[in-house]
């Protein structure tokens, strides 16, 4: 892949973290925190890496996207809204008594959402579902799924990852958003879901490992696992917290925060920098 | 009255098998009790659909959403126990919330498993199925029920829990009839009391009609076989002209069918008894028979129900749930 594509990737993931904030809003709680330590992850996946079509969300040879962490939905609302799954205008709305996109995402309700998830722990086992329905019938689909490190705590996860390896789902790539916190503080304090890697490599899938937030790393890792078979992929990609706003990086009070008129303005100024050719595509959505 | 029985659980299996024959997008997930919930049938013909999780039944719930989502038919099978209470939430949120076609079968329900004890024995699937919107209950009063309605499940759309009892059951139905959901049926045609039955309980209140009639009272006999989405005119119809109501159920009092009546009969001024299981566990029997007999759910149960509605003929005031004939259950003193 070109500097100048990856270039491109990092300023669409900029624009999502903008649309992230914008949908966090003023005065009212947002979960700002693992949306934008998923952001870049999620831009690489809808803007590079998956096979979709936003004309046609349900192609049924489509690559697929399951937020086991559901709380992190703004990037995805924000992607999805970007390529054109539904008006721009949606982001505005979130959250709001009868508006399409709500605090978890739900499949019924929001084109190009795959899943209904929010309770945590079961969007790992639906993904490994989608996989095996898409093997049963021979389909090209893959299915990546989206983990929290904090999520790890659920049992179920670990029930997921037993059964992805014992069926053999190459289809499917977990993305761990290893950003160290959990909604009260440091995991390795409150609730020790560590270490990762070997823990997957002994539920028996293959492990990549890199910088969350390094675009190039993520490109690199999700072309790098197509050619594994025989095993469910994790990559585990190590990540900060409410990533591209200074003020609110590595604290968990951002988990599902609130920001003041102050913190806004300047978060918006942070992600959307004078001269930047996202600026303009931003303001006129929101 | 003659007794033909049939295993549900049999019957089930093989009905699975049938369904797989015809709908190659019929799925079927197990968690290491396939020789109980006889899902081995449809292993041995289509290994290919069928799913072993282990005994992992959050997994299996959530794992047969997402094979919903991708187009296939997936049948989830336990005990009921685990079916509907360990996967709840998994059956709550990845299931019903956007109404995935995802069936839910719960076997060895009630107090089938009779040796297991508490930890086996479900009386609350229905009511925690019932609660769930969108979520179509069904309890299926014998094996020609099961075959129906397992039927109706692959054929329909959207989320559904059916519970299985292990042990053999009377059949109460013809083999032919058709099902139709929600619709209460009368497998016996009464004037004075109404027993609105569920599951195994329907041949102890048809039996209790026969004996009735020998006492001069005449019985009808409702077989409730959908308690969601129910028909509350149709029930209502059916209180009609009564002197009493008698519900039972294998199955808490509480969110099960005597719930689903008293709340189709409030303010009607109808009498009403409700037999099932009177907000606590069970425990380990030598026989099922034997548990039916100590926690009061028998023919002579719903006779004795009767009669005291029969004697107050309807103008007293409606009994609460089981009082006065709760009978005593030998539990261990804590």
């Amino acid at each position: 892949m070109q500097t100048r594509d990856i270039q491109q990737l990092e300023r669409l993931a900029r624009r999502v973290r903008a649309h992230i904030v914008r949908m966090v809003g003023v005065g009212k709680k947002g979960h700002l925190g693992g949306g934008c330590s998923a952001a870049d992850i999620v831009t690489a996946l809808y803007f590079y890496k998956m096979r979709h079509d936003p004309k046609n969300p349900k192609w049924p040879d489509r690559d697929r996207l399951v937020l086991s962490k559901g709380h992190s939905c703004l990037p995805q609302y924000a992607c999805l809204a970007e390529m054109g799954y539904f008006p721009r205008a949606e982001l505005t709305r979130v959250k709001t008594l009868g508006a399409m996109l709500q605090g978890h995402p739900e499949v019924h309700r929001i084109p190009g959402v795959e899943a209904t998830t929010g309770s945590l722990g079961q969007g790992i086992s639906i993904a490994c579902g989608m996989a095996a329905g898409l093997k049963l019938d021979g389909r090209p689909g893959r299915v990546y799924c989206i983990l929290g490190d904090g999520e790890l705590a659920e049992g179920q996860v670990w029930e997921a990852a037993l059964g992805a390896a014992f069926y053999k789902l190459d289809n499917l790539v977990a993305i761990l958003d290893n950003n160290g916190l959990m909604t009260n503080g440091a995991i390795v304090e409150r609730y020790d879901t560590t270490p990762y890697a070997g823990k997957w490599r002994a539920f028996g899938w293959h492990v990549t490992e890199i910088d969350g937030h390094d675009m190039a790393a993520i490109v690199s890792a999700l072309d790098g696992v197509d050619a594994i078979r025989g095993r469910p992929k994790m990559i585990i990609a190590r990540t900060v917290k409410s990533k591209g706003v200074s003020f609110a990086e590595n604290r968990p009070e951002f988990h599902n925060g609130i920001l003041d008129a102050d913190q806004f303005a300047q978060a918006l100024r942070e992600l959307e920098p004078a001269g930047d050719a996202s600026v303009t595509a931003v303001e006129e959505c929101v | 009255m003659t007794r033909k029985m049939q295993n549900p659980r049999e019957v089930y299996g093989r009905t699975l098998v049938e369904l797989g024959e015809s709908n190659p997008d019929i799925v079927v997930l197990e968690a290491d009790l396939g020789k109980s919930t006889m899902t081995c049938y449809f292993e041995e013909r289509f290994p290919e659909r069928f799913f072993e999780m282990g005994i992992g039944e959050a997994n299996m719930t959530s794992f047969a959403g997402g094979l919903s989502l991708t187009g296939k038919v997936p049948f989830t099978n336990s005990f009921a126990v685990f079916a509907a209470g360990r996967a709840y939430d998994q059956i709550r949120m990845g299931i019903c919330i956007s109404g995935l076609n995802v069936k839910i079968v719960g076997s060895s329900a009630g107090l089938s498993d009779f040796g297991d004890g508490a930890s086996h024995q479900t009386f609350d699937d229905v009511a925690i199925m019932r609660v769930l919107p969108g979520m179509t209950v069904l309890v299926p009063a014998d094996a020609n029920e099961v075959r129906r309605m397992t039927r109706y499940l692959a054929s329909s759309k959207g989320p559904a829990y059916m519970r299985i009892s292990r042990n053999d059951m009377a059949d109460v139905t013809p083999p032919d009839a058709p099902f139709e959901p929600g619709r209460p049926v009368v497998l016996r045609d009464g004037s004075d009391c109404v027993v609105f039955a569920m599951g195994a309980m329907v041949w102890e209140a048809l039996q209790a009609a026969e004996a009735m009639e020998q006492e001069g009272v005449s019985v009808r006999v409702v077989n409730v076989n959908t308690l969601k989405p129910a028909d509350e005119a149709a029930l209502r119809l059916l209180g009609e002209g009564m002197r009493g109501a008698v519900t039972i159920e294998e199955h808490s009092i509480i969110g099960g069918l005597g719930s689903l009546i008293a709340y189709v009969f409030r303010g009607s001024g109808l009498p009403l008894t409700c037999l099932g299981i009177a907000d606590r566990f069970g425990q380990s029997a030598q026989s099922y028979e034997e548990l039916l007999e100590a926690y009061g759910l028998t023919c002579r149960h719903v006779c004795r129900a009767i009669r005291e509605l029969m004697e107050r003929n309807g103008k007293g005031k409606p009994t609460c749930p089981g009082s006065g004939l709760a009978p005593e259950i030998p539990d261990f003193a804590l």
